[in-house]
């Protein structure tokens, strides 16, 4: 028999793919995606987190076939998706407070196993707010009781619904309306801020992933996967916010991209605490390319640039690449 | 008021909130034209027809292909192929062979004896074709598509003109040719063999025709002075490639020299060793960088063992055989200037190939033509000076390759067409140019091209077996997935699936995508991910 031809012109690049067996295509290619997250709610354009909620739900309704509910924190993904009476959500869903959604999704986790519904699932999602700085406490309490919750975070690098202040997930040198861009040391301080994924995986829970908007094929996998399994569970993925960011609304997924392709944004996987793959930079890039293109990092190209601050960034994605092996 | 407490409204959706009212510039589906088909001069879809290939349908691609170009088995053989040079690929990592998936879908169409399609009504128009060579028989089979009756009257014993008195065998076996001839004959075309026409006028009116198409070729060979003893064997490239086709094989003896550089000198030189020479020895008065004939040719010729002496003339030939030759020099503008510097060579015989001019006698007496440097000139529709007759091919100024003829037989054939229902054809406006920076090359997988297998060097001096063999059906699949669909829409779901707003309808397999402008905010995100450049923002009328 001779070698198969593997070669399907754009693979798994694209949304879809007309060569690929049905059953290789993605959700998102599918013309009867359940559009979780619907038309209408508002929003910016481009928006990133709008775009990585579909993504996330749309999957994990494909993998628990529709068995799902959604519990939400206080955020921008909230408050554009259910101004009232209007609802985006095409999926049970329930708002409480900013910083008790893993607390809120383990009790309804706990309620569906009282009822005997074990086919019903629970995901908690939030911002970057809600999950690293205000939910923190109950998100480590979801973890360490082991809850059968995938927690997803959308992590937008600020709060961008109250107006762009600084969270702990921020990166360093960017602009925010609590770091302003003057002074000696502009932007967000270096050395400040906490990692998420690596203290979940402190919690030796299942699962722990990070996913980029940017990589579709790649987040509906792990979306998939995280639902075929129990026990507390965490994904976080990265969405570009063109209003916070000052990036294009046309460039959200190519900022995305940029932020893997340079090593800041590590794609990875870990069951129990210890990493088990990792998606390869495909193509590497400096990350001036990644940050060129926001204005948040715009007082990093004056005249003269800032190098040794961008040579800290680098240095931040060399160290990345170099921890994760982000390149084969 | 039975509702909860606190609640004054009903639950209602999203979707009750048009954000399409936010938008101040548009997301809108075009096609571009992909530059490959902007390259093609016989203007084939090669981008379409590459579409259906990926998918494996080849009896589709070839029907796609077949609209515009009846000889693809032959094009994918000697065609120069300028689709692969203006290709995006190339800036990628290499140009799509388009060229050899185009001959694996001729190959293929013969294997299973594809046919083509015969008119369902007759126009009772007759139309009469002069010359059987590429224009002639691509007129010939448009015209016959459009019901019209074609009678294709050729000079020499064969059709094929310069396909098969110019292009030697170990680049297109003959079989090749005559079967897709055949398939065009057999759509109902009439071909009479050796007949000449020497009056068009005269042969019109006998026939009853109410236009005509002349394709007669270029097939006098262009001679220059060169003082030469008696019994000195001096020859021209068109009759010793013609002499191929007959039983008796031109005797060229042990060394030949051929003056001259394009791919007819290349052509003579390859046959010659093929004969049997021990030397064959291309004498050109310029450089690599400036000879007409295609790379990949003198790269064939090269290792076949033919030798190329640059920037050198022919003076003159001596009985003996003996060559003086002078050496050149190129001048500041490049063109080539004598130096006095004087060598010889010694040749059994030299063969020119410097050119051909074309045989207009068929032509006197026609009033209303303009003639100009050996050809005859027409207009954007193909049409002589005269009502009804029009030409293509090496008789009109063009390149004079088969695929500049096939086109023009096509372009011809619709401005004929056209004429006969007394309209003027009009060619549907170009699409925009789908240039490089309309790409987004990020999701395209990483595949450099296939590389078509050769015939040994051995068998390649020896025998007249055909040097470039074709792709198998595996990698003619890999070969035309790696096609960009450059301008035009693939359907990889991308502009689906990036929309944050659900504002992409997808309608289905080959149906496309459709915007939903009520949700669409205009972000531009469908535009910056549609891979192959088919979508753009244009600014609202507010």
């Amino acid at each position: 028999m001779d070698q198969l031809i593997k070669f399907y012109q754009t693979g798994t690049f694209t949304v879809g793919n007309r060569l690929l067996k049905s059953e290789q295509r993605s959700v998102q290619a599918d013309m009867e995606r359940t559009n979780s997250l619907n038309s209408g709610h508002r929003a910016c354009q481009g928006c990133g987190e709008a775009l990585g909620a579909r993504y996330a739900i749309d999957a994990a309704m494909r993998a628990t076939a529709n068995q799902l509910i959604a519990v939400n924190a206080t955020g921008c993904l909230e408050v554009f998706s259910t101004p009232y009476p209007e609802t985006s959500w095409q999926v049970p869903w329930i708002h409480s407070l900013f910083g008790n959604a893993a607390a809120v999704a383990s009790g309804v986790a706990a309620a569906q196993r009282a009822l005997g519904r074990s086919a019903v699932r629970v995901i908690a999602q939030g911002g970057d707010g809600g999950t690293t700085d205000i939910g923190f406490g109950c998100l480590s309490g979801m973890f360490e009781r082991n809850d059968d919750v995938l927690y997803i975070c959308y992590d937008n690098e600020a709060y961008m619904n109250t107006g762009v202040q600084r969270s702990s997930a921020t990166p360093p040198a960017a602009r925010t309306a609590t770091t302003p861009a003057m002074g000696p040391a502009p932007g967000n301080v270096f050395g400040t801020g906490k990692n998420v994924p690596l203290i979940a995986m402190a919690h030796r829970i299942p699962y722990v992933a990070t996913a980029s908007v940017a990589n579709l094929r790649d987040l509906e996998r792990k979306v998939t996967y995280a639902m075929g399994i129990e026990g507390a569970r965490y994904i976080h993925i990265h969405v570009p916010c063109p209003l916070g960011w000052g990036s294009a609304p046309e460039d959200t997924i190519k900022v995305a991209r940029l932020a893997v392709e340079s090593g800041l944004f590590p794609l990875f996987e870990a069951h129990h605490g210890e990493i088990t793959a990792r998606t390869s930079i495909r193509a590497k890039v400096p990350v001036t390319d990644y940050l060129k293109l926001q204005k948040r990092f715009a007082h990093l190209f004056g005249n003269p640039p800032d190098a040794a601050r961008l040579e800290h960034i680098q240095q931040i994605a060399d160290r990345n690449i170099a921890d994760f092996g982000l390149l084969h | 008021m039975d509702k909860p407490f606190a609640i004054t409204l009903d639950v209602g959706s999203s979707l009750a909130n048009k954000t399409g009212s936010w938008r101040t510039s548009r997301p809108v589906y075009l096609d571009r034209l992909p530059p490959c088909n902007h390259a093609c001069p016989a203007g084939e879809n090669i981008q379409a027809w590459l579409f259906h290939a990926e998918s494996g349908d080849y009896e589709a691609a070839w029907s796609a292909l077949t609209e515009d170009n009846p000889l693809p088995a032959i094009m994918g053989r000697v065609c120069y192929h300028p689709c692969e040079g203006a290709c995006n690929r190339g800036q990628l990592d290499e140009a799509v062979g388009i060229n050899s998936v185009e001959r694996f879908l001729g190959d293929e169409a013969l294997k299973r004896g594809w046919k083509f399609t015969p008119p369902k009504t007759e126009s009772g128009k007759r139309v009469l074709v002069v010359g059987a060579g590429p224009s002639g028989l691509s007129a010939a089979y448009h015209l016959r598509r459009r019901g019209h009756f074609v009678r294709i009257v050729e000079a020499g014993p064969f059709a094929g003109g310069m396909m098969r008195f110019g292009i030697p065998k170990y680049r297109l076996p003959r079989e090749i040719l005559d079967a897709e001839v055949r398939r065009i004959l057999d759509l109902g075309v009439e071909l009479v063999l050796n007949t000449k026409v020497t009056d068009i006028l005269d042969t019109m009116r006998e026939g009853r025709f109410d236009a005509a198409f002349l394709a007669v070729g270029a097939h006098i060979a262009k001679r220059a002075y060169i003082p030469a003893g008696e019994a000195a064997r001096m020859l021209d490239a068109v009759s010793v490639l013609r002499a191929m086709e007959g039983g008796e094989k031109p005797m060229l003896g042990r060394r030949v020299v051929v003056y001259g550089g394009g791919n007819t000198a290349l052509d003579v030189a390859r046959t010659a060793k093929r004969l049997g020479a021990s030397e064959a020895i291309i004498v050109y008065r310029r450089t690599r960088e400036k000879m007409p004939a295609h790379d990949f040719e003198v790269e064939e010729a090269l290792q076949e063992g033919v030798l190329i002496r640059w920037l050198s003339t022919i003076r003159n030939m001596a009985d003996e055989g003996t060559l003086t030759v002078e050496k050149m020099a190129l001048d500041a503008t490049g063109f080539p200037q004598p130096t006095g510097e004087i060598e010889t060579l010694e040749a059994d015989s030299l063969v020119l190939a410097l050119g051909q001019d074309v045989d207009l006698s068929l032509l006197n007496g026609v009033p209303g033509l303009t003639l100009k440097d050996g050809t005859v000139q027409v207009g954007p529709n193909m049409m002589t000076g005269y009502a009804g007759i029009f030409a293509g091919g090496d008789m009109v100024p063009s390149e004079r390759t088969v695929t500049v003829g096939v086109g023009h037989g096509k372009k011809a054939a619709r401005n004929i067409d056209a004429w006969l229902a007394g309209t003027v054809y009009a060619a549907p406006p170009k699409h925009e140019l789908a240039a490089f920076d309309k790409l987004n090359t990020w999701y395209y997988s990483d595949a450099p091209k296939t590389v078509r297998p050769m015939l040994d060097i051995a068998r390649r001096t020896s025998t007249f077996d055909e040097v470039v063999h074709g792709l198998d059906e595996t990698n003619a699949l890999f070969e035309a997935r790696r096609c960009l669909s450059c301008g035009n829409c693939f359907e990889c779901d991308n502009c689906y699936g990036v929309c944050p707003d659900n504002a992409v309808i997808k309608l289905g397999p080959g149906k496309r995508f459709e915007f939903n402008y009520d949700y669409c905010k205009g972000c531009g995100l469908c535009v910056s991910e549609c891979p192959c450049g088919a979508i753009r923002m244009q600014a609202e009328t507010i």
